[in-house]
């Protein structure tokens, strides 16, 4: 599928740029835009404990080029260091980790520019760091962390609206939690091609209706070329509006009707010709049970449309004028906006690019009405069509991620993630991997912690859980490592950090909401809104 | 474990963490055998790494940070500029030298004690012999030829009187933000033939699109590569790494598409369709590379159960949040590799040879390029050697049912010079 320009103009023929080539496999995911947002962001890491964790994340973040990156981190390098980070060598003992590791850092890509502090071997000042840099764009940090440390790093949060990352890894377990700074929306979600294809085969609009019916008015007459490169599109319009006046009116939406439907539709075929077949009737027949259908809403896009504003950033954010210009949109037509992206089929090219161009146009005018609606909105006034245009586009996949402030009650999530289990226990699926996140958990402050001073702690928070056979052997697990990382399941988070932190600065993707607990044991993870 | 490196340092206290958890216990690995005094099996243990790209980078980092002490690592590639938004180990300065030997310098120069083997060239210059001496092999390749053909020779070898004959087979492989990890017990748990479905190949877009009703700019741009190339062979032969090669397609497809009006002709997707690019970010390869190392790590140590009897296989979607599905992928009793049962072959009785011996390409059970065939009693199509290639070519336009005499339930043998360890059997039935 593609976007169709109507006024061509021939583009100057010139190859990659040398940073266009550098970059060439990840602008394939993200583009130009994606990579404009990365090269903007100022991300600081407060790093700590065995440290690997955090760099091996940004390592994975400076590859693909971000902007700046703050290493915060007091501790000196000694000979353990050597043995989990490999962003340190033997030159590095007795000098400050942070120092190293960004320089070492550095070198992945001239591009990037790294700061680190302290700037000397002494006590780090967070607030006077935090008040004297520019803005950061995201913050990780990694556990164990002060308390009076994530109390500053949470006030920074809540003042900016910065997002925060906390990571905890520890011998073969981890967890990761992000904090968004309220309901986060993504309009450029990238679902799978098949999932967008939106034909409008039960809504059609006036020019499509004529087009088609152009095509088929002598359907039977046609000769065998012109009736194998009938476009699909055009095949079931022409059957469905049969179908249609032998049905008072009513599409064939309901599965009966749409098995009757499909065999209409397969029996129309020719096969006295040469092919023994048509092409483009198979095509259509196995087109009808994906877009013949009746419009419906994606829960996830009924979730933004029922969102209340709750606060000024969300009542000035031009993603909340055009969302209710679309709603706007959609409570008037029964419809949203037309993608207008059309599938590859069978059929003349010329064929193909005029039905190409009335999708286009269909869309470029509900795209018009859109803008115009939200230009009529208070704080609409300046709204970018080009913004416009990407949210009618997706408008079906748009994604709210954090839509809800729910108060995150642990103990009722505990039970029923305990009431889960015995389901899952009884068809053989996966257990909750919640007592990994309570026994890591509960060493976020003291990463030594022996098992019955993690079973103190998980029982302070939920009564009676350290009792549970599996929290027990969560917390054996997490004492076990003794507060050490592994090399191998620090490198696996710093992945799995890093592509979500990728894809809250893109604005691309679905980032998590909001823990990933990971068991390097049975190889798995589990997301869970905590 | 507590000899020094050489460089002052102690090697006890350095590598305290990863040691602390191998020789304490937890509640998942009661049972392993770890011992104080017997010799380590990390300094034993001998692995090999095939692939020096994307995900061999983070292998070998991972590897060597893992406390393994005698790697090997064969990759045949040198570097691409395209390479280093992701493979960590290469610089600027390092474009066009070799990927097995700039890595395995680096790694070695920056973690003091570990002894890494470069081979600048394909698997398939080793025989068994080389194949011996490891106790792991661990893969990060894109081609499914490679890993095919390492398959079916790690299965081969297992001898069962000789329990070191049997090699774990551990196997990474990214595309975007998703990923798989593997773990491979030749013969005793599904190899990766029993699971190439995985891998469909695409279907191609049919000649006669690409020659007269084009509609998309894929369509323009295969027919630059396909049509228009090799009726004006601009250049000896094509280069799909030469930005001149390239251009010249790149113009051709843009001529056409604007001779049809369909938009969307760039010279980014014209490379990536001539090259099927995939595209490949230092994220995920963390990940998988990271995943693969940690089951080398407990099928070494014992430190943790690993993948491989029971679940298998572990697949990464980072698309939408976070999901992984860790499951028992099941083996094949007609494998061509690991099982002994035919697979069974929907034909159409009225093809020709030549139409059987095509559609092995695209079949998703055996992708095979370049397929000899025959039956129990003869030969059929030959491709090697000349002569006999000569003498059974003209069977190649005959019918299979009426031409050739092959019956319902009959049973083929197809071979290939990509896998010359194997035989792929098939059963017919006629559609």
């Amino acid at each position: 599928m593609t976007e169709i320009v109507m006024t061509q103009t021939p583009p100057i023929l010139h190859g990659p740029s040398e940073k266009e080539k550098k970059y060439d496999r990840q602008l394939r995911l993200w583009a130009a835009s994606g990579q404009a947002a990365l090269e903007s962001a100022n991300i600081l890491l407060v790093n700590s404990g065995t440290g690997t964790v955090g760099i091996e994340t940004l390592k994975n973040l400076v590859l693909p080029g971000i902007g700046r990156f703050t290493i915060v981190d007091d501790a000196v390098v000694d000979e353990p260091d050597l043995g989990v980070n490999f962003f340190l060598d033997e030159s590095c003992l007795g000098k400050l980790r942070s120092q190293c590791c960004t320089q070492l850092l550095q070198e992945l890509n001239p591009e990037v520019k790294g700061d680190c502090y302290p700037k000397s071997k002494a006590a780090v000042d967070l607030n006077n760091i935090l008040t004297t840099s520019p803005t950061f764009t995201l913050i990780m940090y990694t556990m164990p962390i002060k308390p009076e440390d994530l109390a500053t790093l949470e006030a920074y949060g809540r003042q900016h609206c910065t997002p925060l990352v906390s990571i905890h890894t520890a011998g073969f377990y981890s967890y990761f939690r992000i904090s968004l700074p309220g309901a986060f929306p993504i309009v450029d979600t990238h679902p799978d091609a098949e999932k967008t294809v939106d034909l409008r085969l039960t809504q059609p609009w006036p020019e499509l209706v004529q087009f088609a019916e152009e095509m088929t008015q002598d359907i039977e007459s046609l000769d065998d070329h012109a009736h194998g490169h009938l476009p699909y599109v055009v095949i079931l319009l022409y059957y469905l509006g049969k179908w249609r006046d032998a049905h008072n009116g009513a599409n064939p939406t309901e599965y009966k009707a749409k098995v009757e439907f499909r065999k209409t539709v397969a029996d129309a075929a020719r096969t006295d010709n040469p092919e023994g077949g048509e092409e483009n009737f198979q095509e259509a027949v196995a087109a009808v049970n994906r877009s013949v259908k009746a419009q419906s809403l994606e829960p996830t896009l009924r979730e933004v449309f029922d969102h209340e504003l709750s606060n000024e950033a969300e009542l000035r954010s031009s993603f909340w004028v055009i969302a209710n210009a679309v709603k706007k949109f959609h409570d008037k037509h029964g419809a949203l906006p037309l993608p207008g992206s059309l599938p590859d089929m069978k059929a003349e090219s010329k064929v193909y690019v005029k039905l190409q161009s009335i999708y286009k146009a269909k869309a470029r005018k509900d795209v018009s009405e859109v803008l115009e609606t939200a230009r009529a909105m208070a704080g609409g006034e300046d709204v970018d069509p080009a913004e416009v245009e990407m949210f009618c586009k997706n408008a079906s996949f748009v994604k709210l991620v954090n839509a809800t402030t729910d108060g995150r009650d642990l103990s009722k999530i505990y039970d029923s993630e305990k009431a889960n289990d015995e389901l899952a226990e009884a068809v053989g699926m996966p257990l909750s991997l919640m007592p990994i996140y309570l026994a890591l958990s509960a060493t976020s402050h003291n990463a030594a912690a022996t098992i019955d001073e993690i079973k103190a702690e998980v029982s302070r928070r939920i009564p009676g859980a350290a009792d549970d056979m599996r929290v027990l052997q969560a917390a054996q697990e997490v004492a076990r490592a003794a507060g050490g990382e592994l090399h191998d399941l620090s490198a696996v988070i710093g992945g799995m950090v890093a592509q979500e932190v990728i894809k809250i600065i893109t604005k691309q993707y679905i980032p998590i909401d909001n823990t990933c607990i990971f068991d390097g044991i049975s190889s798995r993870c589990q997301a869970l809104r905590l | 474990m507590a000899v020094d490196a050489g460089v002052g340092i102690n090697e006890a206290n350095r590598w305290r963490y990863l040691n602390h958890i191998r020789k304490t216990k937890g509640p998942f690995n009661e049972d392993a055998e770890i011992s104080e005094d017997g010799p380590d099996p990390l300094q034993q243990s001998k692995i090999l790494v095939i692939g020096a790209g994307g995900l061999g980078c983070e292998m070998l980092k991972n590897l060597a940070m893992s406390g393994f002490k005698d790697i090997h690592v064969i990759d045949m590639d040198t570097i691409d500029i395209s390479n280093l938004n992701r493979q960590f180990l290469f610089r600027q300065h390092d474009v066009g030298k070799s990927k097995a030997e700039v890595a395995s310098a680096f790694v070695m120069k920056r973690v003091k004690g570990v002894k890494i083997t470069p081979h600048n060239c394909k698997i398939q210059d080793f025989d068994e012999d080389f194949y011996k001496q490891f106790q792991i092999v661990i893969c990060g390749l894109d081609s499914i030829e490679a890993r095919r053909w390492i398959n079916a020779t790690l299965v081969n070898m297992v001898d069962d009187e000789d329990p070191d004959s049997l090699k774990p087979l551990i196997d990474g492989g990214t595309e975007g933000f998703k990923g798989q990890t593997r773990v491979v017990f030749p013969t005793i748990t599904p190899c990766i033939e029993c699971q190439l479905d995985l891998y469909a190949p695409r279907a191609a877009v049919p000649l006669c699109t690409l020659a007269t009703i084009p509609r998309q700019p894929e369509h323009c741009i295969e027919w630059a590569h396909i049509i228009a190339w090799d009726q004006e062979k601009p250049f000896p032969s094509l280069d799909k790494d030469d930005p001149e090669h390239i251009t010249w397609l790149y113009e051709k497809a843009l001529n056409r598409a604007q001779e049809f009006n369909i938009p969307g002709v760039t010279y980014s997707l014209t490379q990536g369709t001539v090259k099927n690019i995939i595209p490949a970010i230092a994220s995920t390869n963390a990940i998988i590379a990271g995943s693969c190392c940690l089951e080398a790590l407990k099928i070494a140590t014992q430190a943790a159960p690993s993948l491989g009897f029971n679940d298998n296989f572990m697949s990464y979607d980072g698309t939408e949040g976070v999901y992984t599905n860790t499951f028992k992928y099941e083996k094949k009793d007609d494998c061509a590799v690991c099982g002994s049962l035919a697979k069974p072959l929907k034909v159409d009785p009225n093809w020709t040879l030549r139409e059987l011996l095509e559609s092995f390409a695209t079949n998703a059970a055996a992708q095979l390029k370049k397929p000899s065939i025959r039956t129990e009693e003869k030969t059929l199509y030959m491709q090697f050697p000349p002569s006999l290639e000569e003498t059974t070519r003209p069977n190649l336009d005959k019918k299979l049912r009426d031409g050739l005499g092959l019956v319902e339930k009959q049973e083929i043998a197809v071979t290939d010079p990509a896998f010359p360890l194997l035989s792929f059997k098939f059963i017919l039935r006629f559609s």
